[in-house]
């Protein structure tokens, strides 16, 4: 469907990241958000609470962001689409309710506007430590989504995709912002309502009697029925069957927690997207999201001027990772080269899908500041020697 | 004279709380004696009194014996995480106004984990009835101390006696600034069903503590008898003192009982507030969310 115009922004813009999120948020139609003040991410909320009471949101401060997660969750099962906002710290504290809201298969979306960690870090200061975090931060098996938008553009454009797919699939979907796309100031361009697809809420159309909470009928993400519409429905965090009931057996964990993990493993060609630029006959291939991409690329063409044949690949969507294409490039690469601001997480996948048909070679970098291009060129032509 | 209670072959009797509780998951997980299953029993009967539509109603509970309410009422009934009933519960009332959000949990959950997420729905006047079941200990993990083990009382952490002061709940959410404030033991069926009926029919934060006995846990760590013997207590040894100054409601191991309705006034729920807020900031510019919540539907 297309977007509710009342809250599209319609026009072009000079926004910073933060701001272009909280717009995204409401053009995709989300009504309800939850959040804790914490930098570099608190002017996302401070946006959406400006401009909530006019197109019919509400936004609430809640005590922390335990209590601002739990909060989304429960608003998401009225139908409305919600979302929280945070930082490393906030992150950390939501991973017990991600962890809800993915058992319970809850459409939800967390924006985490990195910052360097561990623990209080640099709170005004760049990184890109949550990515392991964002893929394995809650305990148990499940799966969701990541998405790294590298500029406010991608913040606002991304941001609708994320609630899409936190529809289609029944999953958080976590924003991986980071520190530098967050307070970069840039051009985003806001169509018109009618440009904009939203994917509803799919509303089960079976009746009350018939309905159960957790049946797939062969799919793999159930239908959906919303609190107060008389469907008098069950759920738990607890492993459950079809009907939402506890169920405290292995069997119904195998059941339950095999659906969780496939309906995005099974779906992830569709889910999956990268941007490629001068692979195809590559000796080095560059491995970057966020705003590392967008350094990255200066050290590609410092390298390429040194003849170096030098691919990239952006992650657009982080988790699930492209493990397919990236086994296919270990074939024909000599190395891949993974500049990231945290000291080496993504650079593990690209290692395990590269299996040893070709180097992985991370380029570190602590937090507090972006790679020097320079120091990604060296990696480059070292990898390639 | 007794009455002899004739069987009718062939005429099979609905239980009257059967249209409020999943009958295809009984038998439920409760130890005999427990005091949690009559608080459910007086809750159902309290929304049949009020004829509150059903559908309308969302039960949440955290994690814990009494977590478990929301897995046996037919009702929309979310079973949440430990200590976070209460801002989950926040969540679905924001999201769809017209919901009576109600929350059964105990006192492990609300006021241990809990306790930040409970100051501050009770500061903000969020429009939810909480009932707190409260029998002083953690059962479902073993009989561990909580915030609210009277002091001297054994638990299994500890066994030579607690030395903590416990919480004086009807106080704290006083202060905290709920607008509806009772206490009654498991025991007060009639006092208990009334509160309950009181919280669906008023608006804001509504908090009613139902003492209750924990015959396999509690009562056994400190060899106070069985169920029957507890019940026996609260009989013998609650003051009912209706509007009782909160101040004086501590309890202490094997003391009096105060119970009654202690607060019961109006103020503002957080919804109220928030729309005449905005209503007067913004005039005509405000939209807010529509009672049926802000759900998006697709036209195409």
């Amino acid at each position: 469907m297309k977007a509710d115009p009342r809250g599209v922004l319609t026009g072009t813009h000079y926004l910073d990241g933060d701001f272009a999120c909280g717009e995204g948020a409401m053009a995709a139609g989300c009504r309800f958000v939850a959040g804790y003040p914490i930098t570099p991410s608190t002017e996302v909320v401070e946006r959406i609470g400006r401009r909530f009471p006019t197109v019919g949101g509400t936004f609430i401060q809640m005590e922390d962001e335990l209590a601002s997660m739990a909060a989304i969750v429960g608003a998401a099962w009225t139908g409305t689409k919600s979302m929280t906002v945070t930082s490393g710290p906030g992150f950390s504290l939501m991973m017990e309710n991600i962890g809800l809201a993915a058992m319970m298969e809850t459409p939800c979306v967390v924006v985490d506007v990195q910052r360097a960690g561990p623990s209080t870090g640099l709170p005004t200061m760049v990184g890109q430590g949550d990515m392991m975090q964002a893929r394995w931060g809650s305990h148990g098996d499940y799966a969701l989504i990541a998405l790294s938008p590298r500029s406010p553009q991608e913040a606002f454009d991304l941001t609708i995709d994320a609630f899409n797919l936190s529809e289609t699939y029944r999953v958080p979907v976590l924003m991986m912002m980071d520190e530098c796309v967050g307070h970069m100031t840039e051009k985003v361009v806001i169509p018109p309502a009618d440009r904009i697809e939203v994917v509803p809420r799919r509303l089960t159309k079976q009746s009350p009697e018939e309905y159960l909470p957790y049946r797939v009928d062969g799919g793999l993400v159930p239908e959906f029925a919303r609190a107060g519409d008389g469907y008098r429905y069950h759920t738990t965090g607890l492993t459950h069957d079809e009907r939402g009931y506890p169920a405290m057996n292995a069997e119904a964990q195998e059941k339950l927690v095999r659906r969780l993990v496939d309906k995005i493993r099974l779906n992830a060609d569709k889910i999956i997207r990268i941007e490629e630029e001068q692979t195809e006959g590559a000796d080095v291939v560059v491995v970057s999201y966020g705003i590392t991409s967008r350094v990255a690329q200066l050290g590609v063409e410092l390298a390429r001027q040194k003849g170096i044949k030098v691919g990239t690949l952006r992650l657009v969507v982080v988790w699930p990772f492209p493990e397919a294409r990236i086994r296919e490039l270990a074939r024909k690469v000599k190395a891949f080269v993974v500049p990231e601001i945290n000291f080496g997480q993504m650079v593990l996948e690209v290692e395990r899908c590269a299996a040893g048909q070709a180097a992985a070679v991370g380029v570190p970098h602590a937090g507090g500041g972006v790679h020097e291009p320079d120091a990604v060129c060296q990696a480059i032509v070292k990898a390639a020697q | 004279m007794s009455t002899e209670i004739e069987h009718i072959e062939g005429e099979e009797r609905e239980h009257p709380i059967t249209p409020y509780i999943r009958m295809d998951r009984m038998p439920h997980i409760w130890c005999p004696t427990c005091g949690i299953g009559t608080v459910v029993k007086c809750f159902a009967t309290a929304l049949g009194r009020a004829k509150v539509d059903l559908d309308k109603v969302s039960v949440v509970s955290g994690i814990g014996c009494t977590g478990r309410v929301a897995g046996y009422v037919k009702m929309d009934s979310f079973h949440s995480t430990h200590g976070r009933a209460l801002p989950f519960a926040t969540g679905l009332k924001l999201g769809r106004p017209e919901l009576l959000v109600t929350v059964i949990s105990g006192d492990g959950d609300l006021m241990g984990i809990g306790g930040n997420h409970f100051i501050h729905a009770a500061r903000r006047n969020m429009d939810l009835l909480v009932i707190l079941v409260n029998n002083f200990i953690y059962g479902m993990t073993g009989g561990q101390n909580a915030p609210t083990t009277p002091l001297t009382a054994r638990s299994s952490t500890m066994p030579l006696g607690n030395f903590e002061r416990p919480f004086n709940l009807p106080h704290l959410a006083a202060t905290c600034g709920a607008t509806y404030v009772a206490r009654w033991t498991s025991l007060h069926v009639h006092q208990m069903t009334r509160a309950f009926a009181d919280g669906i029919r008023r608006k804001g934060f509504r908090f009613i503590e139902v003492i209750a006995p924990c015959s396999t846990l509690y009562a056994r760590l400190n060899k106070l008898g069985t169920g029957l013997d507890l019940m026996t207590y609260y009989r013998d040894n609650v003051e009912i003192h209706n509007g009782a100054d909160t101040r004086t409601l501590d309890l202490d191991f094997q003391s009096s009982i105060v119970c009654g309705k202690f607060v019961d006034q109006e103020r503002p729920t957080f919804l109220e507030a928030m729309h005449a807020h905005y209503t007067k900031a913004l005039g005509d510019k405000y939209v807010p969310m529509p009672p049926e919540g802000g759900l998006i539907r697709g036209e195409d």
